[in-house]
């Protein structure tokens, strides 16, 4: 098996007008900086975006919100974007704003086979608006239905041609789930190691929700937040 | 005098125990780190995915791939593990971390919270804050006291778009520690050379006063 193509732009070639795609990466930590890129070359639009952040103005998904080629985003925080801040109370995109830890459990469930599942987060809230609510030992759970999108779009730190990836540090984030939620997983890697060279006890991803992979190159890793101290 | 933003996060530094997992929020919560002590056994969360954060990075020791969840650089302390966002939110909303510090721009006399949005103006997203608030075993609001017009964030209800209800224990702001109970707002203690009177004016929401009200020990 090898799921090996050659760059970004054929990995995302078949990316249509109007799919969702849910993105891996933590602001712009560990994003598939190389198909992001792709996309906005691509010129796809209306696409639905599942994403923890909407990027920064001028980096990350932030890109595909310049023209914009999104008209909605699901995402639990989008604060270091004025653009998409802007966009929003404006109209012009739509936020479906979720919680964290209900996003990454919606994407764990989709790609899980797990419709729907009951959490306590967001109860009480404008996020349990017309939700069903149920009681469980006394306390309030409200009824979340998991996300499944057309693709999904991961980056990590190696890969094999099998699909199998290793993430580094917390550029792990939502990658690992983003990749079960696909009906097409693209991973783009640091680097490609040859098959066997992964310690199996070591892999974060089972290649098995891995489609397509490609080593990316040029990656920026931009900073948001450059935080250090003297000695 | 009214408390600085440091000495309000090592007011807050008090209440973390030894043997704690604690999440730390934006802004002041992150101050507090500052202000645990170096022998205590204290676990940091990061709910980007990572518990055992460390102090800030040298200019050589930065690495990209290596932030908390107010996507700041970082370091591992000794025993870190990495895991994915699912893994992280398991633990927050299975009552595994101990204590939340969070900020937060209302407060109500239930412990209820807000903190992510003001519509029509300020839309930033809630982030792991509603998970955070219904998981974590103890969960304190470090804030000021006012918004920047004078208005107390302290208040009979919110107003403001909940981020949980019923969900906040203790809150430390720069003028005043004050308790959530069952019947209500407890005034605990007072900054140092901030009368009790002040607070009360200061304050929307009714306080529970009563001859214990000590000073803040910073």
């Amino acid at each position: 098996m090898n799921k090996i193509v050659a760059n970004a732009d054929i990995a995302i070639r078949d990316v249509f007008d109007g799919a969702t795609i849910a993105i891996g990466g933590f602001g712009i930590c560990g994003i598939p900086e190389n198909c992001i890129a792709a996309l906005v070359k691509l010129d796809v639009k209306n696409l639905t975006c599942v994403s923890n952040n909407a990027g920064i103005d001028d980096f990350g998904i932030g890109l595909l919100l310049q023209k914009p080629q999104i008209k909605k985003m699901i995402s639990s925080y989008v604060g270091e974007n004025k653009l998409f801040e802007r966009l929003v109370l404006s109209g012009e995109i739509e936020l479906e704003a979720t919680p964290q830890g209900t996003l990454a459990e919606k994407l764990r469930a989709g790609g899980a086979g797990i419709p729907a599942f009951f959490t306590p987060t967001g109860a009480g809230t404008i996020v349990a608006t017309n939700k069903e609510v149920r009681v469980y030992n006394g306390r309030n759970y409200i009824l979340e239905e998991s996300i499944t999108t057309d693709f999904a779009i991961v980056k990590a730190w190696k890969g094999d041609a099998l699909g199998n990836l290793v993430y580094r540090k917390t550029a792990r984030n939502f990658n690992p789930i983003v990749a079960t939620a696909g009906r097409v997983t693209i991973a783009e890697v640091e680097e490609l190691v040859p098959v066997g060279s992964i310690n199996p006890d070591m892999v974060h991803t089972p290649g098995i929700y891995v489609k397509r992979i490609f080593q990316g190159s040029n990656y920026e890793k931009r900073i948001e937040n450059r935080t250090t101290r003297s000695n | 005098m009214a408390l600085t933003r440091e000495q309000m996060a090592s007011r807050v530094a008090k209440e973390i125990h030894a043997g704690y997992y604690v999440n730390l929020g934006i802004g002041i919560p992150t101050l507090v780190a500052n202000y645990i002590p170096k022998d205590m056994d204290v676990i940091l969360q990061s709910e980007n995915g990572m518990l055992g954060i460390g102090p800030f990075p040298t200019e050589d020791e930065i690495d990209p791939d290596l932030i908390n969840a107010g996507k700041q650089t970082i370091t591992e302390m000794p025993g870190s593990s990495y895991f994915s966002a699912t893994e992280s939110f398991a633990m927050i909303r299975g009552g595994k971390v101990d204590l939340t510090i969070l900020g937060a721009m209302e407060v109500d006399e239930n412990g209820d919270i807000a903190n992510w949005m003001i519509p029509g103006k300020k839309l930033k997203g809630m982030g792991g804050a509603m998970d955070l608030v219904v998981g974590a075993k103890h969960v304190i609001v470090v804030m000021q006291h006012v918004t920047k017009d004078g208005s107390s964030k302290i208040l009979p209800k919110c107003t403001l778009p909940l981020t949980g209800t019923g969900v906040v224990n203790l809150i430390v702001t720069e003028l005043a520690t004050i308790k959530v109970t069952k019947n209500g707002l407890k005034l605990l203690e007072h900054a140092p050379g901030v009368s009790v009177d002040e607070i009360i004016k200061a304050t929307k929401a009714k306080l529970i006063i009563d001859k214990n009200i000590k000073e803040m020990v910073i």
